[in-house]
């Protein structure tokens, strides 16, 4: 109960966890796809006062964890080359690849920013016309209109020297690959909020019709989390598979349609590999071919050897909801924030990180 | 970085031929610029929830209000403070 006296409304909190005690009469395991969410779980001490039956299991949604290590590589080669910048969110920095990270290429010479916008990578770009300026655009649907919005930016500027390394990741194709794998077994899902708001909830139904699952869209602050599952847990208890909204005072059925366009002028689906994990059909975005000159997949001929993942991390077992972070071998020993041997300890969304921090299993930091 | 925090427009300007609105918020001071090219709607004095730069959603006060202190609570308010300062210099 160690947090729960400092939530704005610990009153309402409690009320929450003793309806989803009264419903709940059978064991269920209910995945929330959004790392955001899984912190919000583990940071507020939700995860340990949800009654027995109820196993939360965190899944894939962590954007900075899913990047594949290949194309870390990438950057990290880009961010080392003469007339480059490379910005990248602050999140990037420490997520391994199979040499260094962005931080170590940035401390042996390369021009590494860090930026809150991709929008600022353009007006870096225009103030250094000598320079190529890459963005490491990497994120789900949330981030991608953001992310198309600085190559229409740099379109419309008419400059030459700015161009992104896309990894975008997208939500229903996991939930599908999730629910395709034969040692995962969940019953209902969370979906990720800020994803909705942009992309709205229509692509949640096929997937209820086709998985009888329930899948309610959640905000991630402590309150949504605990009645987006006491909504699957009503579910489940009823033999129900529907799609919910508890965050419908942000998230709109039909999600931002202005943001929807603007990331179709850019983007086109495609299949991506998921770090850890596998090649997911049709689960990302990449760079149309008419902005072909600012996709830097495209723009600089990168030749580097694919490299191996670190065997001794289970990331992708991880964000499958197969194993928790605990059931890792190196969890708090080999691996630590200060020195991590997969992307989920490093990020401030991944599932090992939150554990590390929060959940009371580590003493030292 | 897949927070979208919450602030209130200041000003409003436009920007390439004047096709395009970019606002100045407001996160509990902290000014930062944000394309308003997604939320047409927005105007000065309303609260929108912001994802890297880009205007999302709009949100109630109250809303806003609840959310940005919820965020700055559990420290998650770091990503809008200029990291790069911090970071170790490029060798000479
Ligand atoms: S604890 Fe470390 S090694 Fe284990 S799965 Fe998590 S990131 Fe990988």
């Amino acid at each position: 109960m160690k947090f729960l006296a400092e939530y704005r409304d610990p009153e309402l909190a409690k009320q929450y966890l003793q309806e989803i005690k009264n419903t709940v009469t059978q064991p269920w395991s209910i995945m929330e796809v959004c790392g955001g969410q899984t912190h919000s779980l583990v940071k507020n001490g939700i995860i340990d006062m949800l009654p027995k039956e109820v196993t939360m299991i965190h899944g894939p949604g962590c954007p900075v964890c899913v990047t594949p290590l290949h194309l870390i590589d990438k950057a990290i080669h880009l961010a080392l080359q003469e007339n480059v910048i490379l910005c990248s969110f602050g999140d990037m920095l420490r997520v391994p690849g199979s040499s260094k990270n962005l931080l170590e290429a940035k401390a042996e010479g390369g021009d590494v920013r860090i930026l809150y916008s991709p929008l600022e990578a353009v007006q870096i770009a225009e103030a250094n016309p000598s320079k190529e300026v890459v963005f490491f655009a990497v994120g789900f649907e949330t981030t991608a209109p953001a992310n198309a919005l600085s190559v229409i930016n740099a379109y419309r500027k008419g400059l030459k020297n700015y161009s992104i390394l896309a990894s975008h990741v997208l939500v229903p194709p996991a939930i599908e690959c999730v629910m395709e794998d034969v040692d995962s077994h969940i019953d209902g899902f969370l979906a990720a909020g800020h994803v909705c708001t942009i992309m709205g909830n229509f692509e949640y139904y096929p997937l209820v019709e086709k998985y009888k699952v329930p899948i309610v869209v959640t905000g991630f602050e402590p309150l949504d989390v605990l009645q987006g599952i006491l909504m699957v847990v009503r579910q489940l208890e009823a033999h129900k598979a529907e799609v919910e909204n508890q965050y419908a005072r942000i998230v709109k059925e039909e999600g931002n349609l202005e943001a929807q366009k603007m990331i179709f002028e850019v983007f086109e689906i495609t299949d991506r590999l998921w770090r850890g994990m596998e090649i997911i059909p049709m689960s990302g975005y990449q760079v149309k071919e008419k902005y072909a000159d600012f996709d830097a997949t495209k723009k600089f001929k990168i030749e580097i050897e694919e490299a191996e993942e670190n065997p001794e991390c289970i990331a992708g077992e991880i964000m499958k909801g197969i194993k928790k972070p605990i059931e890792c071998p190196e969890f708090g020993k080999k691996c630590k924030p200060t020195n991590p041997l997969g992307a989920p300890m490093v990020s401030s969304e991944g599932a090992c990180a939150a554990y590390f921090h929060y959940s009371g299993l580590v003493e030292e930091y | 970085m897949c927070l979208a925090i919450p602030g209130k427009i200041e000003s409003i300007e436009l920007q390439y031929n004047d096709t395009v609105r970019m606002a100045k918020v407001s996160f509990g001071g902290i000014i930062k610029e944000a394309s308003l090219e997604m939320l047409s709607e927005a105007a000065i004095g309303d609260y929108v929830l912001v994802h890297v730069g880009v205007a999302i959603s709009k949100v109630d006060e109250q809303e806003a209000l609840k959310t940005f202190k919820y965020l700055e609570e559990i420290g998650e308010l770091g990503e809008l403070e200029d990291v790069d300062d911090y970071l170790p210099k490029k060798k000479e």
